[in-house]
């Protein structure tokens, strides 16, 4: 055998952002080790280098052409350029409040720093690549750092047992993707998704690709917390230290989106079948996520089902963009994740204040008063809600009126009325954190809290400029975007099922 | 019936009973995990049977060596052959029962809808050797190995941060 | 062994499918997490004996069907399932001998201190 020939040509420039965040996540680890006790600083500091390091390659990158190398497993776009920004650019928040964070909580774990970069780093995988491979071990690197992050907290029950939770889970969705992608395999005997979307085209729908196909988005379902799938989002999220649930809310929820667009632009071609499933989901995941907050008693788990929600308007998006191609763009989802990832991050940010000592309360009475203790974190709390609430000025309301916009020019007007009603609904519960959080309560409130840190503030700042600058800047932002061209790579004749789409649409 | 068949039949019906052993032992966790040694030393031989030799004893050494003893170890040191509560079995009844019907119905669907006739076995001579394997792996394959090996380094960095006492 | 296999596929596509869906059942019905997690790995081996029965049977509808690279996807595919099957017990071990550590059992119905 000639292995010379099979020796792919590789795109270097792709892959650096993905080899410096994991060799950054080395570095950190090896600090880690070497370091004076009770000091983090020198990790967070290269750790947040390294990203910036991974940031500004990606930035460089943004306007060039997109293409594919090392056989299909590395793809280089701006749909999957702009995803890993936000991925990068939410890790490196997450770092800046989670110093102060973890202090408070005293959890002496730096190893913090290399797993969340690694997790990060798969995350970034699944959004870079066409390979049904790579998308699955980005989804596991992603996933199995999370477990452990998610028990990082010893000596608490409740975060033993979401990471117990999240794992079991996890590994049982994950073998539902695999599976699905063990049919697919054999429908199309291939893992690469230009040649599936290609050979799936060609042919008529068989059961093995589409329970193929209905298992993979089972598996990426739970991973974005989809409806019928989403029932360890609020436990996990509730029971996870505080930095860890923010990470988790952004990076995990922006790499599952990416993977589920390009495996949806796959099976375009299978659309009588997923389309409408996708419909349902998407009602359901806005409803559900909605009304279950409505009735919590608890902030954290408030924000997972508010994240929920908000996986549901995205889902909106994508649909849209998939129902009428070439006229409506992923641009508005795009947008959306970020100014997701911006809030989200930010409202979680200022919740990590609760802890304090080894005490941490997230109860709406908890944050009782925390105006008071901080007012500059607390302001913040309210443009974030506010955001989320969709609310105008902030990115939040720009977002929400873009998949508004798309939903109605593709044609699904319900589904664009659907997302209104429940943002109103919305309303409430995020009014009522707001509430709880300027409600003076008498006698002394200041032990509840950990003292506000310049970095969480400096965090805070950050999440605000990006809420604020998404949504005065929205029209700039979205013009520099141009995901539309989400479609084949430059070089692989591959038919563009998104043009040959004609769609029917369930509403 | 040819040979093969028969060595199928009788390979995989074992290997089925090992599986089902692996649910119906649960309340004895150590029962459950040679079980499910028993399930996945006949996998080993089913691969060899499709001619993917070297996973084959890969799948033996790894799964039935290595992840099953490190199963069995855990079981033992947390002693949890302790018996589990009856009382929450009922209430889990209803849902198996509905997951299994459904699942069974899938199963079903695709076996007897299932169209063998474009299927053929246009297998070379390296097929499923470690030339080939090793081939592609070093080749084509190199970068999904890189991941795994961060994959691994996530896994063992992740089981000190959960086993190391509050420092 | 370059010898064409005279057992039909769907034999193997069965007997991965009932361990497949056995395992789902178990991972349903059983609160002990050890064994939920065996359960689990079956899947997991259920998933891997697919891909190699599809690695050895290729559609000839298929463009470039026949292939070595395309028999050897298949074989890749279960080589790093196994590998990623590897570092999830070494860190659901990890998680189920910590809390184990806290509270001193292990039983998925005892996660009740998460509900709101």
């Amino acid at each position: 055998m000639n292995v010379n020939a099979l020796i792919p040509t590789v795109d270097w420039r792709a892959l650096a952002p993905f080899t410096i965040v994991v060799c950054t996540g080395i570095v950190a680890l090896i600090i880690e080790m070497l370091r004076p006790r009770r000091n983090n600083n020198l990790v967070v500091g290269v750790s947040l280098f390294g990203l910036l390091v991974a940031g500004w390659s990606l930035f460089g990158m943004l306007g060039g052409p997109s293409d594919e190398s090392f056989a299909g497993m590395i793809l280089n776009d701006r749909f999957g350029q702009i995803l890993q920004l936000v991925m990068v650019g939410s890790c490196a928040v997450c770092f800046l409040f989670s110093e102060p964070y973890l202090r408070e909580k005293r959890i002496p774990f730096a190893e913090f720093y290399p797993l969340a970069l690694w997790s990060t780093a798969g995350g970034m995988l699944m959004v870079s690549s066409k390979h049904l491979l790579m998308v699955f071990l980005g989804l596991e690197l992603l996933s199995i750092s999370l477990y452990c992050l998610a028990g990082m907290s010893r000596y608490e029950s409740k975060s033993e047992e979401s990471a117990l939770k999240y794992f079991l889970l996890g590994s049982f969705a994950s073998a539902f993707l695999l599976m699905g992608i063990a049919f697919i395999y054999g429908e199309t005997a291939s893992l690469h998704l230009g040649r599936i979307s290609e050979v799936l085209g060609a042919a008529s729908a068989s059961p093995l690709s589409t329970i193929g196909a209905a298992m993979v988005l089972v598996g990426l379902g739970f991973k974005l917390a989809l409806v019928p799938f989403h029932q360890w989002t609020p436990d996990v999220y509730q029971g996870a230290p505080t930095n860890v649930t923010a990470f988790m809310a952004a990076v995990s929820k922006v790499a599952a989106l990416g993977a589920l667009v390009r495996f949806l632009w796959a099976i375009g071609t299978l659309d009588t079948v997923w389309f409408p499933l996708m419909w349902w989901v998407a009602v359901a995941t806005m409803t559900v996520g909605n009304l279950a907050a409505l009735v919590q008693n608890d902030v954290k788990r408030t924000l997972g089902y508010s994240s929920i929600a908000h996986a549901g308007y995205l889902l909106v998006g994508v649909l849209a963009a998939f129902s009428a191609p070439g006229r409506v763009s992923l641009d508005a989802t795009a947008f959306y994740l970020i100014s997701y990832a911006a809030m989200t991050i930010g409202a979680f940010a200022v919740i990590s204040l609760t802890a304090s000592g080894q005490h941490e309360g997230t109860r709406f009475y908890d944050v009782r008063g925390l105006w008071k203790r901080a007012p500059w974190a607390a302001g913040c709390l309210v443009v974030f809600l506010c955001s989320l609430i969709g609310i105008p000025i902030t990115s939040g309301f720009f977002g929400k009126l873009l998949i508004f916009q798309a939903a109605f020019d593709a044609g699904l007007p319900a589904l664009a009325v659907l997302l209104a009603v429940n943002s109103a609904i919305s309303t409430y519960y995020y009014l009522g954190i707001i509430q709880a959080a300027f409600v003076t309560e008498e006698g002394a409130v200041a032990p509840r809290f950990g003292k506000p840190s310049a970095s969480l503030n400096l965090a805070c700042a950050v999440c605000l400029a990006g809420v604020l600058g998404a949504g005065l800047f929205a029209g700039p932002l979205i013009r520099g975007m141009g995901t539309a061209e989400v479609g084949p790579p430059v070089g692989v004749p591959v038919q563009d099922p998104l043009t040959i789409h004609t769609k029917n649409t369930s509403d | 019936m040819t040979a093969n068949q028969v060595a199928f039949l009788l390979v995989g019906g074992l290997a089925a009973l090992g599986a089902t052993g692996v649910v119906a032992c649960g309340e004895k966790p150590v029962r459950s995990a040679l079980c499910l040694v028993l399930n996945f030393f006949l996998l080993g031989v089913l691969y060899f049977m499709l001619g993917a030799e070297l996973l084959g004893i890969i799948q033996v050494m790894v799964y039935a060596g290595a992840i099953m003893v490190l199963f069995l170890f855990v079981v033992m040191v947390l002693a949890l052959q302790s018996q589990e509560a009856p009382r929450h079995k009922e209430r889990r009844w209803p849902l198996a029962i509905v997951g299994a019907i459904a699942l069974a119905a899938t199963v079903a669907s695709v076996i007897v809808t299932f169209d063998p006739s474009p299927f053929s076995q246009p297998v070379g001579d390296g097929y499923g050797k470690p030339q080939a394997i090793g081939a592609y792996l070093f080749t084509e394959y190199a970068l999904p190995f890189e991941v795994a090996s961060v994959l691994l380094l996530v896994g063992i960095v992740g089981s000190v941060l959960l086993a190391r006492r509050n420092a | 062994m370059g010898l064409v296999n005279d057992v039909p596929l769907q034999w193997f596509l069965a007997l991965s499918l009932y361990m497949f869906v056995l395992g789902a059942i178990g991972v349903m019905v059983r609160r002990n997490p050890v064994v939920m997690f065996m359960c689990i790995e079956l899947m997991l081996n259920a998933v891997n004996l697919t891909f190699l029965a599809f690695a050895r049977y290729q559609p000839s509808g298929a463009l470039a069907s026949g292939d070595v690279p395309t028999a050897m996807a298949g074989q890749m595919m279960v080589i790093f399932v196994m590998a990623v099957a590897a570092a999830e017990v070494a860190v659901g071990l990890g998680i189920i001998t910590a809390i184990f550590r806290l509270k001193n059992r292990a039983d998925a119905d005892d996660l009740g201190s998460l509900r709101g």
